[in-house]
C-alpha cells in the first residue's frame, strides 16, 4: 500500500516546477503575488487619508468661491481664485514678506549655527554647558519665545532698548515699525533655530573621523584649505538636510507673526501662512485660503526641487 | 634620509604615564619597527614623532633638529595610517596631490610627480576614482602614494597592513620591504604583529608598558633575548618557561623547537649534556610542515615544534629533552637574562642544582 507523503518525504523539486508550471493561475501563484499589496494597504489606507485627500481636497477648493459659515453656497470658479490673487497687491507683498523670511532665517541661522558648532565642537566641559545654553532655546515654545521677545522688543520697557540707550544709541520700535518688524521676526527665529541647527551640525562633525585632520595636518593643509576642502564637503549631507527642513520650517512660519505683530503694521510683516490664516477665519474666503496654499505647497515643492536638482551633486555621502 | 633619535621621551595622559622616558636612536636608512601589545605606548611613540602628540617630557631630533616644537607639516615626516586616513571628497589624484599642493609646488610639477607615484604604486588607472570605489589594498596604495610623493625624511606607518586580508597582508609586507631598499628612507613601522616585525624590520624595538624591552635585529632578538618578556613576545609558540631546577630565584626557558620528544621507553644518550622532563602528550596541533605537541610533564606544561607527526599520539608518554646550551636561565623577579645552562659562567651559578 502507497503511504501518503509527509512534510518529510518531500517530492522531487523538479516535478512540482512542472507541476506548476502547468497550472495557468493558481492560488498560491495569486496570494504571493498579493501579499505585498496587503502588507502596505493599512500604510496606504493612512498615507491617502492623511496626505493624498487633503492635498487633493485643497487643491479642489482651491477652485471654488466658497466661505467657511456657508460651506453649501460652494461655487465653481476656475483660476478666478489665482488670478485674483497673483494680481492682489497684498498678496505679493505677503510672498515677497515670506521670501525675504525665509532665506533670511535659513541663511542667517546655519551660518551662526555652523561657526557656534566649529567653536563648541570639543571636548572641554565648558563647551558642553554652552551648548546646552544654545540648544535651550530649541525645547521653549514658540508663544514662550514670543512673548520673552515681546517683552525684550518693546519700546519702553524693553531690555534691547535699555542696553541701546546705555551705550548712547537710540531705541528702536521693533514691532512696531514697518521697516524693522520683518527684521524682528528674523531675529526671534534666528534665535530659536540656531540651537538645533548647532546640535546637528556638532553630530556631523563629529563623525568626521579625527585621522583625516591629522594627515592634513601632516600634509601642511592651513586652516582655512582644510575648512573647504575637508570639513564643509564632509558636512554636506548635513547642511543639505539642515537646509531643506530649515527652508520648510520657516516659510510655514506662524505662531511668531500670530503673536508678535498679527502680519502688521501695514502687512509688513505678513506671511504666507498667516495670510492663508486670516482669509480663511477673519475673512471668511475659504477659495483664496485654499489658492494661496496650493501656491505654499507649490513655492517649497519647487525650492526643494531646485535644492536637489542643482546642490545634491556637491553632497558627498561617504 | 634622516636619523631620529628620542632622549627622555615621556607622555602622559591624565596622569596616566603611557610612555616612560624612552631613549632610541633609529638609525638613518634603517626600517625600525616598535612591536609590542596593545597599551604598550608603541602607537603613542609614533604619533610623538610625527608631531601629532606633544611629549609631557624629552627630546625628539629628526636629524640634527629638535622636533619638539615644530607642527607635524613642518617635520619632514610623512604618516601612513591604520585606516589610511585618505580624504573620501578627493578623488585619488586629489588625494596625492594635496600636500604637493600646501607645500606650494607648480600644477604642472605637481602633475607630473603624482602622475610617477600612481605608476610606482599601480594607481595609474584609478586616479579619478574616490576612495569609497576602491579596494582595501588600493587604498593602502594610494595612502602610500601620498606619502611617497612628498620625499619625506622619514616615513611613519600605524598598523597600516591590519585591515587588509592576510593574503594581501603578506604582498604589502614584501612590496613595503622592497620599497624600503628602493627609498633607502628611515622607515619607523608599528605593528603588534611579530611575524610582521621578524619579517620587515632590520631593527625591532620591542615595547611593554611604556618601556622599551629590547631593541636587537631580529634574529638577535629571537636567539639572544635580554628577559622573559622578549623571549614570551616573539617567537611563535613562545619559548616554553619551566622552573630552574635547584634554583627558586631563577627561571628557565627554552624554543619549542629546540626540545626533542623521545619515547619514554627510550633513554637520552648523553642526559648529563640535557634537560630532560618524563610527560605525556596531551594535545597535538599539525601545522603542515611542523607539528606542535603540548606535553603535560612533571615540570610543567611545555610546548615542543618538530617536524614528524609520527613520533607521538595523544596520550603517549614521552620524554622531552633539550641540550642544555639551548636552555636560557631568567631571573625570577627582575626578569632579566642571566646566560644559558650550558655556559662556562653558568656553571657556579648551578652548582648542587643540576645533576
Amino acid at each position: 500500500m502507497r503511504k501518503a507523503a509527509t512534510a518529510h518525504e518531500l517530492p522531487d523539486t523538479g516535478q512540482v516546477r512542472a507541476q506548476a508550471a502547468s497550472r495557468p493561475t493558481s492560488r498560491p501563484d495569486m496570494m504571493t503575488r498579493l501579499r505585498p499589496y496587503l502588507y502596505l494597504t493599512p500604510a496606504m489606507i493612512c498615507f491617502i487619508l492623511f496626505f493624498f485627500y487633503p492635498i487633493g481636497s485643497i487643491i479642489y477648493l482651491s477652485f471654488q468661491d466658497w466661505s467657511l459659515i456657508n460651506l453649501e453656497a460652494m461655487e465653481w470658479v476656475g483660476l478666478q481664485n489665482y488670478t485674483e490673487l497673483v494680481a492682489d497687491q497684498e498678496f505679493q507683498q505677503v510672498l515677497t514678506n515670506t521670501l525675504v523670511f525665509t532665506f533670511a532665517t535659513v541663511g542667517i541661522s546655519l551660518a551662526i549655527s555652523f561657526l557656534l558648532a566649529l567653536w563648541l565642537n570639543k571636548k572641554a566641559k565648558m563647551y558642553g554647558i554652552i551648548q546646552a545654553t544654545v540648544f535651550s532655546p530649541h525645547i521653549i515654545s514658540f508663544v514662550s519665545v514670543s512673548m520673552l521677545w515681546m517683552w525684550l522688543m518693546d519700546p519702553q520697557f524693553g531690555l534691547l532698548n535699555a542696553v541701546l540707550e546705555a551705550v548712547g544709541l537710540p531705541g528702536y520700535t521693533w514691532l512696531t515699525d514697518p521697516s524693522s518688524a520683518l527684521l524682528s521676526l528674523i531675529l526671534v527665529n534666528v534665535w530659536k533655530g540656531v540651537g538645533y541647527n548647532t546640535l546637528i551640525f556638532i553630530a556631523g562633525l563629529q563623525s568626521i573621523p579625527g585621522d583625516i585632520y591629522e594627515a592634513a595636518a601632516l600634509d601642511r593643509s592651513p586652516w582655512w584649505r582644510t575648512l573647504t576642502r575637508i570639513t564643509i564637503p564632509m558636512l554636506s549631507p548635513t547642511m543639505f538636510f539642515l537646509f531643506i527642513i530649515n527652508m520648510i520650517s520657516s516659510s510655514h512660519a506662524f505662531d511668531t507673526i500670530a503673536i508678535m505683530t498679527q502680519g502688521g503694521p501695514i502687512n509688513s510683516s505678513n506671511m504666507l501662512v498667516y495670510y492663508i490664516y486670516e482669509q480663511g477665519m477673519d475673512y471668511y474666503n475659504g477659495g483664496f485660503a485654499a489658492a494661496a496654499s496650493v501656491i505654499l505647497l507649490l513655492i517649497v515643492g519647487v525650492l526643494t526641487a531646485l535644492y536637489f536638482l542643482f546642490m545634491s551633486k556637491r553632497v558627498h555621502y561617504r | 634620509m634622516a636619523r631620529v633619535v628620542l632622549q627622555q621621551i615621556t607622555k602622559t595622559f591624565q596622569n596616566q604615564k603611557v610612555v616612560k622616558g624612552l631613549n632610541l636612536v633609529i638609525p638613518d636608512g634603517s626600517f625600525t619597527v616598535l612591536v609590542g601589545p596593545s597599551g604598550c605606548g608603541k602607537s603613542t611613540t609614533l604619533r610623538m614623532i610625527a608631531g601629532l602628540e606633544t611629549a609631557t617630557d624629552g627630546e625628539i631630533f629628526i636629524g640634527s633638529q629638535s622636533v619638539n616644537a615644530l607642527p607635524p607639516g613642518k617635520r619632514d615626516v610623512a604618516m601612513v595610517f591604520q585606516n589610511y586616513a585618505l580624504y573620501p571628497t578627493m578623488n585619488v589624484y586629489d588625494n596625492i596631490a594635496y600636500g604637493l599642493r600646501n607645500r606650494g609646488t607648480s600644477k604642472k610639477d605637481c602633475d607630473v610627480l603624482v602622475k610617477e607615484i600612481a605608476e610606482i604604486v599601480g594607481l595609474a588607472d584609478f586616479l579619478k576614482r574616490k576612495p569609497s570605489q576602491l579596494s582595501g589594498g588600493q587604498r593602502q596604495r594610494v595612502a602610500l602614494a601620498r606619502a611617497m610623493v612628498k620625499k619625506p625624511k622619514v616615513f611613519l606607518m600605524d598598523e597600516p597592513l591590519s585591515n587588509l586580508d592576510a593574503k594581501l597582508r603578506n604582498q604589502m609586507r614584501v612590496e613595503l620591504t622592497s620599497l624600503h631598499k628602493q627609498l633607502g628612507s628611515t622607515f619607523i613601522y608599528v605593528t603588534h604583529d611579530q611575524v610582521e616585525a621578524m619579517t620587515m624590520g632590520d631593527q625591532i624595538v620591542v615595547m611593554s608598558d611604556g618601556n622599551i624591552m629590547q631593541v636587537a635585529a631580529p634574529m638577535d632578538l629571537y636567539q639572544e633575548p635580554e628577559n622573559l618578556f622578549v623571549a614570551q613576545f616573539i617567537g611563535s609558540p613562545p619559548m616554553n618557561i619551566v622552573p630552574a631546577e635547584g634554583r627558586s630565584d631563577q627561571l628557565w626557558g627554552f624554543r619549542p623547537e629546540k626540545a626533542v620528544l623521545l619515547p619514554a621507553s627510550v633513554s637520552p644518550v648523553s642526559a648529563e649534556e640535557m634537560w630532560t622532563a618524563k610527560g605525556q602528550i596531551v594535545s597535538r596541533e599539525i601545522l603542515g610542515s611542523d607539528t606542535l605537541f603540548h606535553v603535560e610533564t612533571e615540570k610543567g606544561r611545555v610546548i615542543v615544534k618538530t617536524e614528524t607527526e609520527e613520533i607521538g599520539q595523544y596520550g603517549s608518554n614521552v620524554t622531552v629533552t633539550v641540550a642544555k646550551p639551548h636552555v636560557y636561565i631568567f631571573d625570577r623577579v627582575s626578569g632579566k637574562k642571566v646566560g644559558r645552562l650550558a655556559e662556562r659562567g653558568q656553571v657556579s651559578a648551578l652548582a648542587g642544582g643540576v645533576n
